[in-house]
């Protein structure tokens, strides 16, 4: 029984977990398919430029064969891409290939950082979201580039907190928190959360979903960790359906201390 | 401005300084914040005060490697396409006078090789050919990117430098990485190992990867060759160098190489005040992983087994496996062995590493790696645009010389 009761719904599909898991850097796809199972997450997503798409089952890009689509969506990436071209091409290889017609949508032309670029993958997202694919673009945490995405027909947005694999949690939480509040597709926080806690902050922001990938792979123990991340999206998300409390400077007694007057 | 004009006017000898005669403390303060911010930093970390501290710099060094690029570790196997060479190169075993077999592969002989490579599990090959304006011609190059293309997905090439025009043509073919080493960076040394052919321009070869670059490809791999010259010298200017590519081609993916001289025809040998020694190639790598946490960095079968066992948990992030560098040298493997069947004696130099690819992908899961055969899509290949919206003019006139060429020829 989830303690959440607002499932996630989004392209048109309904999720029970709201945590979003990546496939990189795992020690063996044994091991990452092992830690998909414990963790439940609503989809798992999958570089294309790892994957045989040939549909020959090549044993030595087999990473798709570890994957269970009956347990969770794989969504998968553009990882790679480095322009708009590269991007739908390889977003429409997948679709041929049998994969869901979804795509994360990552354009990073700087291999250093990964970070998005966000011309290109307006470009990319206006092209494929007319093609029908149900596009979750990762961008820089932009509030006016996020509204662009949207008025491209994007089903998500997927702001950055910090560069992948930089586990600083959401350094940019004041832009995170207008693109939540603009929104008219779900958000999900993606890249830098390297804590269950960075997650949590994520969900009670508002956050519809998170995605974590390096915190747990190259985690001493995956399969632990990525339930840990679980836990703390479900719980944080159930808080954020409750309301929050509001944050008070001063004391506030459990039982008035004028009431008395009142009598 | 490219790095040939960049490079006299930095503070080498500075930072040579350092990377000998750095104190404990400085090299131990680098060590403390885990990273190299400056070349100062990265200088202190070479210094013979950091050697006792060999140790705790190789764990920082894992540490940020698996962060950055996961359990993992990507394979690829060199393909010789020809040994043919105009240049004279006192330490390579291509060079134009020693008398070995020579040969350039014709194309459906490299697509052959390719199909033995991609059954031992290959998805990224690195085809390397000697530098001869008339046997490695453009065009024959190209032809064979479009042959071995639909078997393996990603090609990097190591060729002789060209101009940027001449390799766009190569970009549009499907090769995806450059790969040039500048051998020494230290220019007296330079001219006296290169007396003639046109690596003998120094400049010329030094800023290859910026025209690569310029062409499109999308990863640049450079190199020194270690054993050659002082190896604090070459450490600091290669790196330096990487530096320099960050910065001006910041859209390619950066890989730097650290091979060390092996035995080759023309019995060239290494002068004892240039050896890297083992503990210092330690030191290296990891001083560079800190310096460059985000750069990959090659392995190849130039060094033994053992070594390289312990080598690809620190910061390596590519591995060759089962190499020949001979031109046509698969084609007398025994395929299930993937051992040589014969001689190979129109190889560039021997290996050490004999092991097959298989063997050393378990080696590598056996230490909690996984080994990725297929990190590339051909449906990234041969569309990248040239950055910055460069317009690249084809070369018309066949006989136009080269900018290297001085006028007075």
């Amino acid at each position: 029984m989830s303690l959440s009761n607002q499932p996630l719904v989004l392209g048109g599909r309904t999720f029970a977990s709201r945590l979003f898991v990546g496939t990189g850097k795992f020690s063996s796809p044994a091991l990452m398919k092992e830690t998909l199972a414990a963790c439940r997450p609503a989809l798992a997503t999958v570089a294309l430029k790892r994957a045989d798409l040939s549909g020959a089952h090549d044993p030595f890009a087999d990473i798709l064969d570890f994957l269970e689509p009956d347990k969770y969506l794989v969504l998968p990436n553009t990882a790679g891409a480095m322009n708009a071209d590269e991007a739908v091409r390889l977003a429409r290889l997948g679709a041929a290939a049998g994969l869901p017609k979804w795509v994360k949508l990552e354009i990073h032309p700087d291999p250093n950082y990964l970070l998005p670029d966000p011309i290109e993958t307006l470009r990319a997202a206006e092209i494929l979201a007319r093609e029908g694919f149900v596009v979750l673009p990762y961008i820089n945490a932009d509030p006016v580039l996020a509204l662009r995405l949207q008025d491209v027909g994007c089903a998500a947005v997927m702001p950055l907190g910090a560069p992948i694999g930089s586990n600083r949690g959401l350094e940019t939480r004041a832009q995170i928190a207008i693109i939540i509040e603009q929104a008219r597709v779900p958000v999900v926080v993606d890249a830098g959360i390297g804590r269950p806690s960075h997650a949590a902050e994520a969900m009670e922001m508002g956050a519809d979903a998170v995605l974590v990938n390096t915190a747990i792979a190259v985690s001493p123990d995956p399969v632990r960790a990525a339930k840990a991340f679980a836990f703390a999206v479900e719980a944080s998300r159930a808080a954020y359906e409750i309301g929050l409390p509001n944050e008070n400077n001063r004391a506030s007694a459990t039982s008035p201390l004028t009431a008395f007057l009142d009598t | 401005m490219a790095f040939s004009e960049i490079l006299p006017t930095l503070p080498l000898n500075r930072w040579i300084e350092r990377a000998r005669g750095a104190r404990e403390d400085e090299a131990m303060a680098v060590l403390k914040n885990g990273r190299a911010r400056t070349m100062e930093d990265f200088a202190a970390l070479l210094s013979p005060a950091a050697a006792p501290h060999l140790e705790e710099l190789a764990a920082q060094s894992q540490k940020l490697t698996r962060h950055f690029f996961g359990n993992t570790i990507r394979l690829f196997a060199p393909l010789y396409l020809s040994n043919e060479c105009v240049n004279v190169c006192k330490y390579c075993g291509f060079s134009r006078h020693n008398a070995i077999p020579r040969i350039t592969l014709p194309a459906a002989k490299v697509e052959d090789e390719t199909r033995l490579l991609a059954k031992q599990g290959f998805r990224s090959l690195l085809l390397v050919a000697g530098e001869h304006p008339k046997y490695v011609a453009n065009g024959y190059v190209a032809e064979c990117i479009r042959r071995c293309l639909p078997l393996t997905p990603q090609i990097a090439l190591e060729l002789g430098p060209l101009e940027t025009a001449d390799y766009a043509p190569l970009v549009a073919a499907g090769a995806e990485g450059l790969v040039v080493y500048q051998e020494t960076y230290h220019v007296p040394t330079y001219h006296d190992l290169h007396t003639a052919g046109p690596k003998k321009h120094y400049g010329w070869r030094l800023d290859t990867a910026e025209r690569g670059h310029a062409a499109g490809f999308r990863r640049l791999g450079i190199g020194a060759l270690f054993g050659l010259h002082d190896w604090r010298l070459e450490a600091v200017s290669l790196a330096a160098h990487a530096r320099h590519l960050l910065k001006h081609c910041w859209s390619s993916y950066l890989t730097v190489s650290l091979p060390r001289l092996r035995p080759a025809a023309g019995g060239f040998a290494v002068a004892p005040e240039n050896v890297l020694e083992d503990r210092e190639l330690v030191q290296l790598m990891s001083a560079l992983r800190l310096l460059l946490p985000t750069a990959g960095i090659v392995l190849s079968t130039r060094e033994p087994a053992n070594l390289r066992d312990g080598l690809c948990t620190l910061g390596v992030t590519h591995m060759s496996a089962g190499s020949s560098t001979e031109p046509g040298g698969y084609s007398h493997f025994d395929e299930s062995l993937w051992t040589p069947t014969r001689t190979q004696p129109g190889e560039q130099f021997h290996i050490a590493d004999e092991r097959p690819p298989q063997a050393v992908a378990a080696m590598l899961r056996q230490k909690g790696l996984d080994p990725v055969w297929k990190d590339h899509d051909r449906a990234l290949s041969g569309t990248r645009q040239p950055p910055l919206f460069e317009t690249i003019t084809a070369t018309s006139d066949e006989s136009a010389a080269p900018s290297w060429i001085p006028q007075s020829r």
